[in-house]
C-alpha cells in the first residue's frame, strides 16, 4: 500500500513501488490531466509539483513520492476559479491540441512561484517543455501577462 | 464537445430524436446540398431533416462538426461559418461531433469527415454555411407562422427574431420546436462576404477551457467500466514478422490478463493498467524475422535515390519549352543537389485506440483525423458489417497527418479486443513504438539545373526529383498513369500547388524510388522539401546572376500577382534592402501550397559558425478568406516550430531495415528558448478558400537556410542541420 497526497487529498493505492509516479497518478488514482509524452524526461507533458518543485513524473518512482505533497493540473483551479496562469492561458487562447498544456502550465506555475516577474531569459531557462503544435509565442505572452496580473 | 462515451451519445441522440419529432423541444436541421451528389443522396434518404444545427429551448446552439479538431482551430472556424448564416448568438454556441456511424446511417449527410490537406474548412465552407442559412430560414418561418405574418417581414439577429412592423420578438429556442416540423427550404442564398460579421473575426476558440484544467479527455485518457489496457510491440523492421516468442515470464507478472499475437508481426500484452502491460511487454522475449528488408540502410536508400537523379524513367509533370536545350546553351549554368530525410510526425499524444468487440457489434473510441476511415478500419478488423460498428471521435493530441490515412492503431486495438469479447481494451503505443512505426515524411533528393543568359535572366530550369511517392504507397488509385502529382506540390502548372514563377523553359520530373519504409502525409507534405529545393536554388541562381534575391525573383513573378504580393509584404515589413542589426542576415522564401500564397523573411545570426539564432520571422499568408485571423496567426507561428524542428534536428535514419530514432532525445523538437519572434501578416484577398494549417511550414526552412548562407557563406543541402554541427539556439 502506497499513500499519495495529491492536491491535498490522500490516496491509498496498490501499486508496484517502481511504477513511475505519472502512471500511478493516471491509472491508480485516476487523474488523467497529467500526460504521457515520452516517458524519458524529455517532453515535460507529465510535469507535476512535488513539494512545490516541478518534476517530470515519468522519471520518479511512486515510492519516492510517497509522503510528499503532490500537485497536479487538477489541483490548480480551486473551487473552479482559474489561477492567474490558467486565466492568462484562456485570455491568450494558448492551446492548440492542448495535450502538452497541462505540463506547460504546471512548469510555468512553478516558475512564477519562484520568480514572480521572469525575464525572457528566465523563461527560456525554466520552460523546456516540448509543444509539437508550436504554441511558444502565445506561451511567452501568456507568462508575461500572468506575471503582471 | 460531447460524443465521448456511448452514454453521452445516447443522450445526444435522444435530444436529436426528440428535436425532430412532434413532441420535441429542439430543432435539428440540415439541407439538401444542391451541388453535391452525396448530399442529393442524403436528401432522398433523409427527407425529414439532417443536422448541422440543434437548438435547445434555452437558446443554446449546438453546431455539429464533421471534421476533427486536432489543434488547428478547425472546430471553431467551422462553427463560425454555420453561426454566421444562422445569425445566432455566438456566446451560446457549443459544438459536438456526429459519429461516423450516424453519417453512414444517414447517407453521409455530413459529407466527408476527413481533416487533412488543410481542407477542414475550405472543402466544406459552402455546405456548412448553407446548413446554417437553412436553419435560420426555418426558425424565421416558424416565428412568422406563429404570428400569422409573412416571413419576409421578419429578421433574425443574435438568436432573436423580430417582426419589424410590430416590433414583436421571440427567440430561437422558443420556436425551434415548430421550426423542426417545417420542410427545409428549397434553396438558400448565402451572405455576401462583405456582410459577414462573424467570419473574419478573431474570436476565441471554443475548446480552450478544458485544456487548462486537465478535464479535456484525449484518447489516451479514456476510461470505460471494466476496461483493460494494452501495450504493443510490432516488428521494428517494416514488413517483418515474429519469428519466436517466449511469453512465460510476462504471463505471471502483476495485472497481466492476456498476451495476444496481433497479426504476423506484433505482440500485445493486455493488463489491468497500461504501465503493467508495458512492463510485462518488456519482459516478453521476442525474436524478429525482418527478411530481406534488414539489408536496407539510409546509405542504400540514398544510393538508390542518387541513381534516380540520372535515370531515364521519370514522370514529367510540368514542361514548358526546352529546358535541357536552354540550359545547354546558357551563358551561365548553375547546378545543385539537395536531399531531405524521413521524418516522423511525433504528435504529443502517441497513437491509441480503445475497442470493445462482441460477435454482434464493435465500438471504437479514438483520436482520428478521419472518422469514416477509422470506421472502415474498425469494420474490417472486427469482421462485421459497417452498420454494426461505430467510432466515437475524441480530441486529438496532435495529428499532423499521422491520424488521417492510417488507422493501424485502430486495426490493432480491434484485433486485440476480439480476444476479449465484451471487454473494452485501450491500446496505447509507447513513444518508442510511435517513433518506430510511423508513416514517414518521404525521402527525396533533387537535382536542380538552371541556365542564365548574359543579363542574368533565368532562361531554363530543370528540377529532377528522385524519391518516394506517398500516393503509390497510400492511395495508388490516385496515381495518374503511374505519376504521383502530389510529389510536385508547388511546381504545378496550375491549381492549389502552382509554381509561382514563369520560366520560359522548364521541366519538372520525378524518378519514383519507393522504399520499404512506409511514407505518409506529414504536415505540409511534399511542399516542404520542394520549397527548400526551389527557394534555396533561386538564391543560388540570383547569386550567380549577381542579383539581389528579391529582385531576381520579382522578375519571374509578373504573372503571379498574389505570390508577388505576399513576397513584397514580408520584404517590406522586414526591411529587405535596408541594413539589419549587426551580425543579422535575412533570407526569403515563398510558395503556393494548399491553395494559399505564403512567404517568409527570416532574420538570423550565426555564432562560431554553428550556433544559429533565428531572431525574427516575418510571414505573410493570403488564404483568400480568413475565417479567424487570430487562429491563422497561431497556425503560422506554430508552423515555424514544426518546420524548424525538422530542419535542425529531425531525421529518421534506417539501419538494418529499422528506424534508429526511438524517442525525443534523438529526435529533438524546438523549445521556447529557440522560438523566434513571428510577425504574421494575414492578407486575405478574397474570392477563394486557401488552406492555413500547412502552407507556411514549407517556407520556414528555406527562408532560414538562405539567411544562414548569407551569414556563413556555406550552402547546406542535406538535412537535418545538426548533421553539419549546427544548432538552433
Ligand atoms: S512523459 Fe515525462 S517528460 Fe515526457
Ligand atoms: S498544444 Fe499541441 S502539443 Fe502543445
Amino acid at each position: 500500500m502506497t499513500r499519495l497526497t495529491i492536491n491535498g487529498q490522500n490516496h491509498e493505492i496498490e501499486v508496484e513501488p517502481a511504477t513511475p509516479l505519472l502512471w500511478a497518478i493516471r491509472e491508480q488514482v485516476g487523474l488523467t490531466g497529467t500526460k504521457y509524452g515520452c516517458g524519458i524526461g524529455q517532453c515535460g507533458a507529465c510535469t507535476v509539483h512535488l513539494d512545490g518543485m516541478p518534476v517530470r513524473s515519468c522519471l520518479i518512482p511512486v515510492e519516492a513520492a510517497a509522503g510528499k505533497s503532490i500537485r497536479t493540473i487538477e489541483g490548480l483551479a480551486e473551487g473552479g476559479k482559474l489561477t492567474r496562469v490558467q486565466q492568462a492561458w484562456l485570455d491568450h487562447d494558448v492551446p492548440q491540441c492542448g495535450y502538452c498544456q497541462a505540463g506547460m502550465i504546471m512548469a510555468v506555475t512553478a516558475l512564477l512561484e519562484r520568480t514572480p516577474r521572469p525575464t525572457d531569459a528566465d523563461i527560456d531557462a525554466a520552460i523546456t517543455n516540448i509543444c509539437r503544435c508550436g504554441t511558444f509565442q502565445q506561451v511567452r505572452a501568456a507568462i508575461h501577462a500572468a506575471a503582471a496580473a | 464537445m460531447s460524443a465521448v462515451t456511448p452514454l453521452e451519445r445516447r443522450i445526444t441522440r435522444r435530444a436529436f430524436v426528440v428535436g425532430t419529432t412532434a413532441t420535441g423541444a429542439g430543432l435539428a436541421i440540415g439541407l439538401a446540398l444542391p451541388l453535391s451528389p452525396r448530399a442529393a443522396a442524403a436528401a432522398e434518404g433523409a427527407p425529414e431533416v439532417n443536422a448541422w444545427v440543434v437548438i435547445r429551448p434555452d437558446d443554446t446552439v449546438v453546431v455539429r462538426i464533421a471534421r476533427s479538431e486536432m489543434g488547428q482551430g478547425t472546430l471553431t472556424g467551422l462553427a463560425q461559418m454555420v453561426a454566421e448564416e444562422l445569425e445566432c448568438d455566438w456566446s451560446k454556441v457549443t459544438t459536438e461531433y456526429p459519429t461516423p456511424g450516424e453519417n453512414v446511417a444517414r447517407k453521409r449527410v455530413w459529407g466527408s469527415f476527413s481533416t487533412g490537406g488543410s481542407r477542414g474548412i475550405r472543402s466544406s465552407h459552402d455546405y456548412v454555411r448553407e446548413g446554417g442559412a437553412a436553419a435560420r430560414m426555418m426558425l424565421v418561418q416558424a416565428a412568422a407562422d406563429a404570428w400569422g405574418v409573412p416571413a419576409s417581414e421578419c429578421t433574425a439577429a443574435a438568436s432573436v427574431i423580430t417582426h419589424r412592423p410590430s416590433g414583436r420578438t421571440t427567440t430561437y429556442g422558443a420556436v425551434a420546436d415548430a421550426a423542426a416540423k417545417l420542410d427545409p427550404p428549397a434553396s438558400v442564398t448565402l451572405k455576401d462576404p462583405k456582410d459577414w460579421t462573424l467570419i473574419g473575426q478573431p474570436v476565441k476558440r471554443l475548446d480552450t477551457l478544458d485544456k487548462l484544467t486537465g478535464k479535456q479527455v484525449y484518447g489516451a485518457d479514456l476510461k470505460l467500466p471494466g476496461m483493460l489496457s494494452a501495450a504493443i510491440r510490432d516488428c521494428p523492421v517494416f514488413g517483418g514478422k515474429v519469428a519466436r516468442l517466449d511469453t512465460s515470464k510476462a504471463e505471471s507478472m502483476p495485472g497481466v490478463r492476456k498476451i495476444v499475437r496481433v497479426g504476423e508481426s506484433a505482440v500485445a500484452v493486455v493488463a489491468d493498467t497500461w504501465w503493467r502491460a508495458k512492463t510485462a511487454l518488456d519482459a516478453v522475449d521476442v525474436a524478429w524475422d525482418g527478411g530481406d528488408n534488414t539489408k536496407v540502410s539510409s546509405a542504400s536508400i540514398a544510393d538508390t535515390l542518387t541513381r534516380g537523379l540520372d535515370a531515364d524513367d521519370a514522370f514529367v509533370n510540368h514542361e514548358v519549352g526546352d529546358a535541357a536545350g536552354a540550359i545547354a546553351t546558357a551563358a551561365r549554368k548553375v547546378e545543385a543537389v539537395y536531399s531531405t530525410p524521413f521524418q516522423n510526425h511525433a504528435p504529443m499524444e502517441p497513437m491509441n485506440a480503445t475497442a470493445r468487440w462482441t460477435p454482434e457489434r464493435c465500438e471504437v473510441w479514438c483520436p482520428t483525423q478521419n472518422g469514416e476511415a477509422a470506421l472502415a478500419a474498425t469494420a474490417s478488423a472486427a469482421g462485421l458489417p459497417i452498420e454494426q460498428c461505430e467510432v466515437y471521435k475524441i480530441h486529438l493530441g496532435g495529428g499532423f497527418g499521422r491520424r488521417g490515412a492510417f488507422h493501424d492503431y485502430v486495426t490493432q486495438a480491434v484485433t486485440i479486443a476480439r480476444e476479449l469479447p465484451g471487454t473494452p481494451v485501450k491500446l496505447l503505443w509507447s513513444r518508442e513504438e510511435d517513433m518506430l512505426h510511423g508513416h514517414y515524411h518521404p525521402v527525396m533528393q533533387a537535382r536542380l539545373r538552371g541556365g542564365l543568359d548574359a543579363d542574368g535572366n533565368l532562361t531554363g530550369l530543370h528540377i529532377r526529383l528522385s524519391g518516394q511517392s506517398i500516393l503509390a504507397a497510400v492511395f495508388p488509385q490516385n496515381l495518374r498513369d503511374g505519376m504521383d502529382a502530389l510529389a510536385f506540390q508547388g511546381y504545378w502548372a496550375k491549381g492549389d500547388h502552382a509554381l509561382a514563377y514563369t520560366v520560359p523553359n522548364l521541366k519538372t520530373d520525378h524518378a519514383m524510388r519507393n522504399t520499404h519504409v512506409p511514407p505518409g502525409f506529414w504536415r505540409g507534405v511534399n511542399a516542404n522539401q520542394n520549397c527548400i529545393f526551389l527557394e534555396c536554388f533561386m538564391d543560388e541562381l540570383a547569386e550567380a546572376a549577381g542579383q539581389d534575391a528579391l529582385a531576381f525573383r520579382r522578375k519571374l513573378m509578373a504573372d503571379h500577382p498574389k505570390s508577388l504580393a505576399v513576397l513584397n509584404a514580408v520584404a517590406e515589413r522586414a526591411g529587405w534592402g535596408t541594413p539589419a542589426a549587426a551580425g543579422v542576415h535575412r533570407g526569403l522564401a515563398h510558395f503556393n501550397a494548399f491553395g494559399s500564397y505564403v512567404a517568409a523573411c527570416a532574420e538570423v545570426s550565426v555564432a562560431d559558425g554553428k550556433d544559429v539564432r533565428v531572431h525574427r520571422i516575418v510571414a505573410a499568408t493570403d488564404c483568400g478568406y480568413a475565417v479567424n485571423p487570430a487562429q491563422i496567426e497561431r497556425q503560422i507561428a506554430g508552423s515555424f516550430v514544426y518546420g524548424l524542428s525538422a530542419l535542425f534536428s529531425q531525421a529518421c535514419t534506417v539501419k538494418d531495415g529499422r528506424i534508429e530514432q526511438d524517442n525525443f532525445h534523438v529526435y529533438d523538437s524546438m523549445r521556447i528558448a529557440q522560438m523566434p519572434v513571428v510577425e504574421s501578416i494575414v492578407m486575405p484577398s478574397g474570392g477563394f478558400w486557401g488552406g492555413v494549417g500547412e502552407p507556411t511550414i514549407c517556407v520556414a526552412a528555406p527562408a532560414v537556410l538562405n539567411a544562414i548562407y548569407r551569414a556563413t557563406g556555406t550552402r547546406y543541402r542535406t538535412f537535418p542541420l545538426k548533421d553539419h554541427g549546427l544548432r538552433l539556439v
